[in-house]
C-alpha cells in the first residue's frame, strides 16, 4: 500500500517536523513492514518553475511540429524555449526546468541551439520530472492563483514522501489511506482526524433531486449482506479529473482514467471500500447480486472473455451478468465517455466468496484484495457517499438517490482483563493502560468488576479473543517492553529425551561416508520424464508421485531413487573440472505404491476422532528415508607416487556393507538384476531376508548418456528399513592361539562365492572364527572356477590339536561339497 | 673340540675381531648368529662343559665364561657404536620430503546445513527438547487447515504451494516444517518441547536468495503458563549460541495464521537487524484442533530458514552454491569438527 506522505497527514496530526525515518520505524512498531519511501522530488535538482506562455511561433518543415514557446518566469525578461508538445495554448499554465536544472535520470537542462533557435530551458512533461507515466504532453497547471517563477514542486505536491508499507491478511482495513493513518497515529502517539461519516450522508440526502434510481436486489444473501447503490445523473463524462486526484492515484500506484472511476479508486484507496460504478442506461431493470448459475460467460474490463463458473458471486441485471462481484466488472456496462447517469455500487459482500472469484480467474484486482481481507460493513454508506460527493464537485453530476438492501451489521464484544493480558505476554499492563490502547484502535470499553467488556470495531474482523487483543495492547506499547526469559523445560510424558534411534543413524552413516571421502549433497528431489526412461527403473521404483504444478514443466515427478539426483551432480562437478568425484545424499523418496484416500473434510473446531486421525495419517504415503552415494572415476587417487586406482563395483558393494554393519545387523549379499545398475554387476543386501540395500556399477548406457566415467558405481540403502539392532553383547577377546587352515575348491561359476562361503561357515562349526577368500581364478573357456579361503579356528580354553583342525577343515569342505556341489582341490 | 684355555681364546678372539670387522647393523646380526648365539663356537664350547672330567669343569667353565662376557661386551659395544653410526648416517639418507602429497584418498565433508541442522538438534536437546520430524508430502489437514490456513483464506496463497496429482489427494509438498508441530500436539500431552528441522518447499525460482526447496527449523512448547516473555528468552538464547555470544534478537508485530499474537524476529548482527524468521504464541484455534485445552495451557512457535542463518553465519551470498553440490563449496565446512 502506497501512502503519500501529504494524504495520510490529512488524517493524522503529524508533529512538526517529524522525519519520514521516524514515520517508516513507527510504522514497523506496529507491525507493517516498509517495503521502501520514494520522493521523485529528490531526484530532482535546480531551478523547476511556474512559467505562463506567452507566445506560440509554430515551426513549420521538421518531422514533427514544434513550438518556439515564449514563457513568463516571473523573470525581467520573455523565456524563450523550443518544446515539441502541443497540448497547451496561449495564457496557459506550465512547469519550466530553467537551464541549471537536474532531472531525474541526472538529465541536465542547459540552454542549446536547436532547430535553428536558443532554447533556453525545458517545459516538462509529467514523466520527465519522474511524476508519472503521462508523456502525452507537458503538464498543464489546473490550479488557481498561481504565480509565475514560483517553485514548480510545491505547486505540484511532488515534494510528498510515498510511504510504501506491506499489509497483512488480517489488516485489511489498512488497506486504506484512513486505516493506515490510524495505525500511524497510535504508533507515535498522536490524534487521529476520522471522516465525519454522518456528515457525509446527510449533507448528500439534502442534496437529492427526483430522478429515476436503478433498484437493487440481493439474491444471494451468503454473498453479500450489504449493498448501497447510488443514482446520479448529468454527469458529465469528460470532466478533467482534478490534478491532486490525479497525481494521488499515480503516487499510490493507480493510472488515471476518467473521472467517475478515478473517483471511485480515489475512495477506495483513501476508505478502503472498493467501489463499482455502472453506466445507469446500461442497467436492465434491477442490479442483482447473485450467483451465476446459467449466465456462461462475461467479457470483463480488461477485455478477456471470462467462462463464468455456476458459484462466481457476480453483479447481474435482470437479463444479463454485468460484473464479477468485487473483482472486475464488465466491458459493457463500463462508464465511458458517453455516459450521463451512473449507478453507483458499494457493496460489503463475502470475503470467501471473493476469494473464490478471484481464485476461479486467476483475477486478484485492488478490490478482491480488499474483499479478500475484510473490508468494514459499515463502510459502504459511507464511501459512496463520499464518492457521490466527489462526482457531484468535479463532474456536475445530480444525486437522485440510493436503493439499498441491507441487514445490520452484527455488535460483536468480548470480554478480558488486564491480568489476562499480563500472563500471555508476560509483561504487565494496567487497567488504564489496557483501556487506552483498545480504545485508540477503536474499541468500546466498559469496566465489569475486574474484567472489561471490549465492543469490537466493525472494521477488525480480525479481533475476536484474549490473544488478539493482547497482541494489540502489546504492539501499542512495543513488543520491546516484552522481557526475555528462558523457560525450564519439562520432560515429554512419553519420558523422551535426546535424539531418537533413527536420527543418531542418520547422523553416524552420514558421518561413516565423510570419512571414507564421499561430499555430502543435497538434491532437489524432481525428476524428468527422460530420467525415468534413462534410468530404466521397474516396479515401484518407476511409480511416480507428480506436481500439478512443477517449476518446471521438464521436472514434473518426484524422485523414487537417489540415483538420478546423485548422478546428475556428478556430472556436473565434472563438468566444472572435478577429476574424480565422489557424492552421497540422505534423504526422502516417493514412491507412488499405496492407494491413499483423501481424508476428506475434517473439521478443526476441536481435535478429531481417533478414526479421523488414522484416516489423516493413513492419506500421506509412506516416503523412506534413502541414504545412497555415487564414485566417478579414481577411488584411490593418481599422483607422484604413481598410478591411482579407478573405482569398481566392488568399493559400492563395500561401503554399502559398512553402513549395514554400522547398523548391528547380519545381511547376506546376493547378485540380482536391477536398474539402475548394470545388470551383471549389482548386489542386493538382505537383513532378516529383506531386501535394504543395493550396490555396484551403473549401467554403462546410464553413464553414457550423462557423460560419466566408465565404471561409475553407485550404492543405496534404505535408511529407515534396518530395524534397531539391541545394544551389542560384547563377545569376550580370545587369547588362545589360533589354528589357520586353508581350503581351496572348484565350483561352477554359476556358483556364487557368498553361497559358498556360508556353506563352509555352516560346516566348519563354532569353533570358526573368522573366514577370507583368498584367491579366485578361472581358467579362460572354463566353466570352474577355483576359490581358495583360509580359515580361522579358535577354541575358547585351550589349544586345539591338529586333528581336531583337519577335522574341521573337512567338515567345512564336506558342507561346500553338499551345498554347492564343490570339489575339494587336493 | 678340545676344550683348552688356548682354543677358548683363539673362538673370543675370532668373535670380537668379527665383530668390530662388522659394518653395519645388518653384518653385526649375521655375526651374532655365527660367534655369540645358541650355536655359535663359545656356546658349544660351554655346553661341552659336561664332558669334561669333574675336577677341570669350574676353572674350565670360568675362563669359557669370561671369554663369553668379553664377548658379548664387545657386541654390545660394536652394536652402540654401529647403532649411533646408523642413526647419524644411514637415517640421515633414508630422509624423505614429507611436504610431498600424500592425498590418495578422496577427502569427504557433510554439507554444511547438516551440519548447521545437527548443531540447532544438540543446542535444544542439550535444553531438554526433543527433535521431531515428519514427511515432505504433507496432507493439506495438517500443512494447512489444521494451522488456521482454510481453504479460502488470503494466507494460502501467501505460500506458493507445490500440489500433488490429483489434486483430490489432498497433498502437497509441505510449504513448512509446522504440520511437525500439529502431529506433535496430536500424538503428545503437554509438555511439549520439541524442536523441528526438515525439508520445505515453496514454488519460488531458483535465484541468489531463494530456492524451491529449502530448510526451516521450527520450535513449539506447549505448557502450563508459557508467555511470550519465554518466546523472546528462548530467541535470544538460540540467537546468542548460533551467532555468538552477545547478539540479541528484536521482535515485531507480524501476522501468521496459526500464532496471536504474531511475530517477526530479526537479530542485531555485525551492526544491522537482520530478519531470521517468524514466531508467536501458538493461535487458540491451532491448539483446539489438536485437542490442548487452551484454559490450561499456552504455547509458543518459531521458525526460522536454515539456509538464510547458514548464509548470515558463513558469509554465503549465493544460494547456488547451497544448492548446486558443488563439492568445492561443501568441502570448506568439513565435517564440522572446528
Amino acid at each position: 500500500m502506497k501512502l503519500p506522505l501529504s494524504w495520510l497527514s490529512e488524517f493524522v496530526v503529524l508533529p512538526k517536523n517529524i522525519t519520514v525515518d521516524k514515520i517508516v520505524a513507527a510504522f514497523v512498531k506496529v507491525g507493517f513492514e516498509v517495503e521502501g519511501v520514494e520522493n521523485p522530488a529528490e531526484s530532482i535538482k535546480g531551478p523547476l518553475v511556474v512559467g505562463k506562455v506567452l507566445a506560440i511561433e509554430e515551426l513549420t518543415g521538421h518531422k514533427k511540429p514544434i513550438r518556439y514557446v515564449g514563457l513568463d518566469c516571473g523573470e525581467k525578461k520573455t523565456r524563450f524555449v523550443i518544446c515539441g508538445a502541443t497540448n497547451f495554448a496561449e495564457g496557459d499554465y506550465v512547469v519550466v526546468a530553467l537551464p541549471g536544472a537536474v532531472l531525474p535520470g541526472n538529465f541536465a537542462i542547459s540552454a542549446r541551439e536547436t532547430y535553428g533557435k536558443t532554447s533556453n530551458g525545458m517545459i516538462c512533461s509529467a514523466r520527465e520530472l519522474g511524476l508519472g507515466d503521462d508523456h502525452n504532453g507537458i503538464i498543464v497547471l489546473q490550479e488557481k492563483n498561481l504565480k509565475v517563477g514560483a517553485p514548480a514542486l510545491d505547486v505540484l505536491g511532488a515534494n510528498d514522501p510515498i510511504i510504501d508499507i506491506a499489509v497483512n491478511p488480517d489488516r485489511g482495513y489498512a488497506m486504506s489511506v484512513r486505516g493506515a493513518a490510524r495505525e500511524l497515529a497510535m504508533a507515535l502517539g498522536v490524534p487521529f482526524k476520522d471522516v465525519n461519516s454522518k456528515a457525509l450522508i446527510t449533507t448528500l440526502e439534502r442534496k437529492k433531486k427526483r430522478g429515476k434510481v436503478t433498484p437493487v436486489v440481493i439474491t444471494d444473501k451468503s454473498g453479500a449482506s450489504r449493498i448501497y447503490l447510488r443514482s446520479l445523473t448529468n454527469v458529465n463524462p469528460l470532466s478533467q479529473t482534478p490534478s491532486w486526484m490525479a497525481r494521488r492515484l499515480t503516487q499510490a500506484g493507480m493510472r488515471p482514467i476518467s473521472i467517475a472511476v478515478d473517483i471511485t479508486n480515489y475512495v477506495m484507496l483513501e476508505l478502503g471500500q472498493p467501489l463499482h460504478a455502472f453506466d445507469a442506461a446500461k442497467i436492465a431493470g434491477s442490479l442483482r447480486v447473485q450467483r451465476a448459475g446459467a449466465f456462461k460467460e462475461l467479457v470483463t474490463l480488461d477485455n478477456q472473455k471470462r467462462k463464468l463458473h455456476k458459484e462466481d458471486l457476480l453483479i447481474a441485471d435482470d437479463k444479463k451478468p454485468l460484473a464479477i462481484a468485487g473483482t472486475m466488472g464488465g466491458l459493457d456496462c463500463e462508464v465511458t465517455e458517453f455516459t450521463v447517469s451512473i449507478a453507483l455500487e458499494a457493496a460489503h459482500f463475502d470475503s470467501v466468496a471473493i476469494a473464490q472469484n478471484s481464485r476461479r480467474h486467476i483475477l486478484s484486482s485492488e478490490a478482491s484484495r480488499r474483499f479478500e481481507r475484510g473490508v468494514d460493513p459499515a463502510l459502504a454508506e459511507v464511501a459512496s457517499a463520499r464518492a457521490a460527493h466527489l462526482l457531484m464537485e468535479f463532474a456536475g453530476a445530480t444525486y437522485l438517490g440510493t436503493a439499498s438492501k441491507v441487514s445490520a451489521i452484527a455488535k460483536r464484544s468480548t470480554s478480558v482483563s488486564a491480568q489476562e493480558i499480563s500472563d500471555l505476554i508476560g509483561a504487565t499492563y494496567s487497567d488504564k493502560e489496557l483501556q487506552k490502547a483498545l480504545t485508540s484502535i477503536g474499541c468500546g470499553m466498559k469496566k465489569n468488576g475486574k474484567k472489561w467488556s471490549v465492543a469490537l470495531p466493525s472494521w477488525r474482523p480480525d479481533l475476536h479473543n484474549l490473544p488478539d487483543l493482547a497482541e494489540e495492547v502489546a504492539r501499542f506499547y512495543g513488543y520491546d517492553r516484552i522481557p526475555s526469559i528462558l523457560p525450564s523445560v519439562k520432560l515429554s510424558k512419553n519420558g523422551r529425551s535426546g535424539l531418537t534411534p533413527l536420527q543418531n543413524r542418520k547422523r553416524a552413516l552420514a558421518l561413516k561416508l565423510a570419512h571414507r571421502g564421499l561430499v555430502e549433497v543435497h538434491n532437489y528431489p524432481f525428476v524428468s520424464d527422460h530420467q525415468m526412461q534413462l534410468f530404466g527403473f521397474t516396479g515401484d521404483r518407476a511409480k511416480t508421485f507428480t506436481i500439478a504444478n512443477p517449476m518446471s514443466d521438464e521436472y514434473p515427478h518426484l524422485r523414487t531413487h537417489l540415483t538420478p539426483g546423485l548422478l546428475a551432480a556428478a556430472a556436473r562437478n565434472l563438468s566444472r573440472g572435478e577429476k574424480s568425484v565422489a557424492l552421497f545424499e540422505t534423504g526422502s523418496i516417493f514412491r507412488n505404491t499405496e492407494k491413499v484416500e483423501t481424508p476428506g473434510n475434517i473439521s478443526t473446531s476441536k481435535r478429531p476422532s481417533a478414526a479421523q486421525i488414522k484416516k489423516i495419517y493413513e492419506s500421506v504415503p509412506k516416503q523412506a528415508l534413502h541414504i545412497g552415494g555415487v564414485i566417478a572415476g579414481e577411488f584411490v587417487g593418481s599422483g607422484w607416487w604413481g598410478k591411482g586406482r579407478m573405482v569398481e563395483w566392488s568399493d559400492a558393494v563395500d561401503l554399502a556393507a559398512e553402513l549395514i554393519t554400522e547398523t548391528g545387523h547380519e545381511f547376506s549379499v546376493h547378485n540380482v538384476e536391477l536398474a539402475p545398475w548394470h545388470p551383471g554387476r549389482c548386489a542386493e543386501f538382505r537383513v532378516n531376508n529383506k531386501a535394504v540395500a543395493h550396490a555396484g556399477e551403473i549401467h554403462p548406457r546410464i553413464t553414457t548418456a550423462l557423460g560419466l566415467p566408465e565404471r561409475t558405481v553407485a550404492f543405496a540403502l534404505i535408511v529407515d528399513a534396518i530395524p534397531f539392532a539391541s545394544p551389542v553383547q560384547a563377545i569376550p577377546v580370545n587369547t588362545m592361539p589360533a589354528a589357520i587352515q586353508d581350503i581351496s575348491l572348484f565350483v561352477d561359476q554359476k556358483v556364487s562365492a557368498g553361497d559358498v562361503e556360508a556353506a563352509l561357515v555352516e560346516g566348519a562349526g563354532e569353533l570358526l572364527e573368522s573366514i577370507q577368500l583368498f584367491d579366485r581364478f578361472q581358467k579362460p573357456g572354463e566353466s570352474q572356477v577355483s576359490l581358495a579361503f583360509s580359515l580361522v579356528f579358535r577354541a575358547p580354553n585351550r589349544t586345539l590339536t591338529s586333528d581336531e583342525v583337519s577335522a574341521l577343515r573337512e567338515a567345512a569342505g564336506a558342507s561346500a561339497v553338499k551345498k554347492c556341489g564343490a570339489q575339494i582341490r587336493s | 673340540m678340545s676344550l683348552d684355555n688356548a682354543e677358548i681364546e683363539k673362538i673370543k678372539s675370532e668373535a670380537i675381531s668379527a665383530i668390530s670387522a662388522a659394518k653395519s647393523l645388518d653384518d653385526l646380526r649375521e655375526v651374532k648368529i655365527s660367534h655369540v648365539g645358541d650355536r655359535s663356537p663359545i656356546a658349544r664350547a660351554n655346553q661341552g662343559l659336561g664332558q669334561l672330567p669333574v675336577e677341570e669343569r669350574a676353572s674350565m667353565g670360568k675362563v669359557i665364561g669370561t671369554a663369553r662376557a668379553n664377548i658379548n661386551q664387545a657386541f654390545d659395544d660394536r652394536e652402540k657404536v654401529l647403532t649411533a653410526e646408523r642413526d647419524s648416517t644411514v637415517l640421515i639418507e633414508e630422509r624423505v620430503d614429507v611436504t610431498l602429497p600424500t592425498n590418495r584418498n578422496p577427502r569427504g565433508a557433510l554439507h554444511p546445513l547438516t551440519i548447521l541442522s545437527n548443531e540447532i538438534s544438540d543446542l535444544f536437546v542439550g535444553m531438554g527438547y526433543t527433535v521431531q520430524e515428519g514427511p515432505e508430502m504433507e496432507s493439506s489437514w495438517l500443512n494447512f487447515d489444521a494451522l488456521n490456513i482454510p481453504a479460502d483464506h488470503p494466507a494460502r496463497t501467501m505460500q506458493d504451494t507445490f500440489f500433488i496429482e490429483p489434486l483430490s489427494s489432498g497433498l502437497v509438498m509441505r510449504t513448512h516444517t509446522s504440520p511437525v508441530q500439529i502431529r506433535t500436539m496430536l500424538e503428545n500431552e503437554p509438555p511439549i518441547y520439541v524442536i523441528c528441522p526438515g525439508r520445505t518447499y515453496r514454488a519460488d525460482e531458483l535465484d541468489a536468495t531463494h530456492t524451491p526447496v529449502f530448510n526451516q527449523v521450527e520450535g513449539l512448547v506447549v505448557d502450563k503458563g508459557i508467555t511470550m516473555a519465554h518466546l523472546k528468552g528462548t530467541l535470544d538464547h538460540f540467537a546468542a549460541k548460533m551467532f555468538g555470544p552477545g547478539v540479541t534478537t528484536r521482535i515485531r508485530p507480524s501476522f501468521f495464521p496459526f500464532t496471536e499474537p504474531s511475530a517477526e524476529v530479526d537479530f542485531f548482527y555485525n551492526g544491522r537487524w537482520i530478519e531470521w524468521g517468524g514466531c508467536g504464541m501458538v493461535n487458540r484455534k491451532v491448539l483446539e484442533a489438536c485437542g490442548i485445552d487452551t484454559d490450561v495451557y499456552t504455547g509458543f512457535a518459531f521458525g526460522m530458514g536454515l539456509e538464510r542463518t547458514l548464509m548470515v553465519k558463513h558469509g554465503i551470498n549465493d544460494m547456488h552454491d547451497i544448492v548446486e553440490g558443488d563439492v568445492r563449496f561443501s568441502r570448506q565446512f568439513g565435517t564440522g569438527a572446528r
